[in-house]
């Protein structure tokens, strides 16, 4: 008796309702707002197509000329520069911030203060008058003789100012990156690091670098690409980068859009191959963490592929 | 006690932090080839010894020698003045440190973990040192994760790389700082038996720790610290089983 009580409480009653069919919740409104939404994007398409003020002959005739070859290399050696010097000059003074003198703390502070709070289009212009303040410019005792002096016009072309301008500017920005970084990582790595008696220098550049650049890597492409853009603002010191070069070429024809459309297609260009470029460089410093970043759409489809391919064979 | 026989000789020790004064003095031999458990409440300083013997911590009173030699410090006159970092770093390749939370470094692979400390510190040729950490590595029983990165494993693995690590320096001292507390219960037995091997081959250990069945069954010496100074040592037989001081037996009966 007893076992036919345990047994009948082990099997539940069939219950109807548990094996009803499951369907997901309908909604209807969503596939309206996407058609909405796509008629709109059809009609934005079809205006770029057809609209005559887009004018795409003279964007055609413009957008591979040699003058804009060569104001799209100019950008592009402002913003390297700008990166280059920017970061080496921002690694320096996130290393002073993070030192142990208070002195050299209180300066790099000075420094991020300073060229955050200065707009750098006064920057650029101040610069650019530098040889006002400073005829020549020396290298010698503080206070006393100096040695070596140049003309302050033969050292700082324009193009030198800019790229002064850009980088002292970046560097404040960098430097509160890559400090956000190092401070990031765990501070078990640099005790570890300590009790295995590796030297300082390669406890921060094989332990603490490749762990903070995760966390950097972002924040620094992101400038890069704002540094990138903002290349542009050097119009007012009559360099001839891109956006420059697009103002003489409309203001000489008229032809406004176009030309601005020019710009914009570089701009966008080249933006699009730094960001794969960050997807890159980000991948590899993900290696051996938990979360590494999704494949890209290239390499999905790679996968896909492949795998028919051995579906096939 | 004559410092000639003794490993490791800490004398007069004493550290605080702010206004707390978390080592009050104090002095213990470890004899070479032995095994010293430290057990204690958590707050008696116990840590907090284990990382002034590898100046991990300052001192702000007496003195660690590892083999004879002060460590963190050098006598001038009637001073002990603290070595630059550069000397330090040297001296603690000679004492190998395992964490609680192994510490392992992330970016690299298993066995360039190994390899870091004996290229980057002690100027071992790369392929020497490989070879060396290979062997390491089947020793802790984990040769084939080799080239896997530390967050793939399990935290006694993971403990394991990290001996494994700290041996590859071939020290003259291990100091194991609570080593199985981080771990899954069912993980603990793993990293004590690579322990317990070692002891087995005579390496001078301190191990900072909870575990009362492993001191039992490896302490050579067992210390037991509460309130920063030791309350009392001997043989486990001694110590675990006839406490003499009341403090040791209140803990004992709380964790037994």
């Amino acid at each position: 008796m007893t076992t036919t009580t345990a047994q009948l409480s082990l099997r539940p009653p069939a219950d109807p309702t548990a094996e009803l069919p499951i369907v997901p919740h309908r909604r209807p409104w969503r596939l309206v707002a996407g058609l909405a939404a796509l008629v709109l994007v059809a009609q934005f398409l079809h205006g770029l197509a057809v609209n005559p003020g887009w004018d795409w002959p003279t964007f055609r005739a413009f957008v591979f000329s040699d003058s804009i070859l060569r104001a799209v290399g100019v950008t592009l050696q402002l913003t390297a520069y700008g990166t280059v010097l920017g970061f080496a000059l921002g690694a320096v003074i996130a290393a002073l911030r993070l030192s142990g003198s208070p002195i050299l703390r209180t300066i790099a502070w000075t420094y991020v203060w300073a060229f955050r709070s200065i707009p750098l289009i006064v920057q650029l212009v101040f610069w650019f008058n530098l040889a006002y303040l400073y005829k020549r410019i020396g290298f010698g005792i503080p206070f006393g003789p100096s040695f070596v002096s140049f003309g302050t016009m033969d050292l700082l072309g324009a193009l030198g100012a800019a790229v002064l301008g850009l980088a002292l500017h970046q560097a404040a920005y960098a430097a509160e990156i890559i400090r956000g970084g190092v401070l990031a990582v765990d501070a078990g790595q640099l005790e570890a690091a300590a009790a295995l008696g590796i030297p300082r220098f390669r406890q921060a550049w094989r332990i603490v670098l490749p762990q903070a650049m995760r966390g950097i890597l972002p924040n620094a492409a992101n400038e890069v690409i704002s540094l990138f853009k903002g290349t542009s603002i050097v119009y007012v010191m009559a360099i001839g980068e891109l956006f420059y070069q697009a103002q003489v070429i409309y203001g000489r024809t008229g032809r406004v859009v176009p030309l601005l459309m020019v710009a914009t297609a570089w701009y966008v260009l080249l933006t699009t191959v730094l960001s794969l470029v960050q997807y890159r460089v980000e991948r590899y410093f993900a290696r051996g963490s938990e979360r590494t970043p999704p494949p890209t759409p290239w390499q999905r489809l790679r996968a896909a592929v492949t795998e028919i391919r051995e579906k096939q064979t | 006690m004559s410092s000639g026989t003794a490993m490791v000789e800490v004398r007069g020790v004493h550290k605080r932090f702010g206004r707390l004064e978390v080592l009050r003095g104090i002095d213990l031999d470890v004899r070479p080839g032995t095994v010293t458990v430290v057990l204690g409440p958590s707050g008696s300083g116990k840590s907090t010894l284990l990382r002034a013997v590898n100046h991990l911590e300052k001192l702000d009173r007496g003195y660690v020698r590892v083999d004879g030699e002060l460590i963190g410090y050098r006598r001038v006159g009637d001073k002990l003045r603290e070595l630059p970092e550069r000397e330090v770093l040297k001296q603690r390749t000679r004492l190998g440190f395992v964490f609680q939370n192994f510490h392992l470094f992330p970016h690299l692979t298993v066995l360039e973990n190994l390899v870091e400390a004996p290229v980057g510190a002690l100027g071992v040729p790369r392929e020497q040192a490989r070879a060396r950490a290979r062997e390491l590595l089947s020793r802790v029983g984990l040769a084939d994760k080799a080239d896997e990165y530390p967050r793939r494993l399990s935290g006694g693995q993971q403990q394991r790389v990290a001996i494994a690590r700290a041996l590859a320096l071939e020290p003259k001292v291990l100091l194991f700082d609570e080593p199985t507390s981080a771990l899954d219960p069912e993980l603990v037995g793993e990293v004590l038996d690579v322990i317990k091997d070692l002891a087995r081959t005579g390496t001078t250990m301190i191990v900072v720790t909870h575990e009362i069945g492993f001191a039992r069954e490896v302490a050579d010496t067992v210390v037991f610290m509460d309130g920063g100074v030791v309350v009392e040592q001997g043989p486990p037989a001694q110590v675990l089983d006839a406490p003499q001081h009341e403090r040791t037996r209140a803990f004992l009966a709380k964790v037994l």
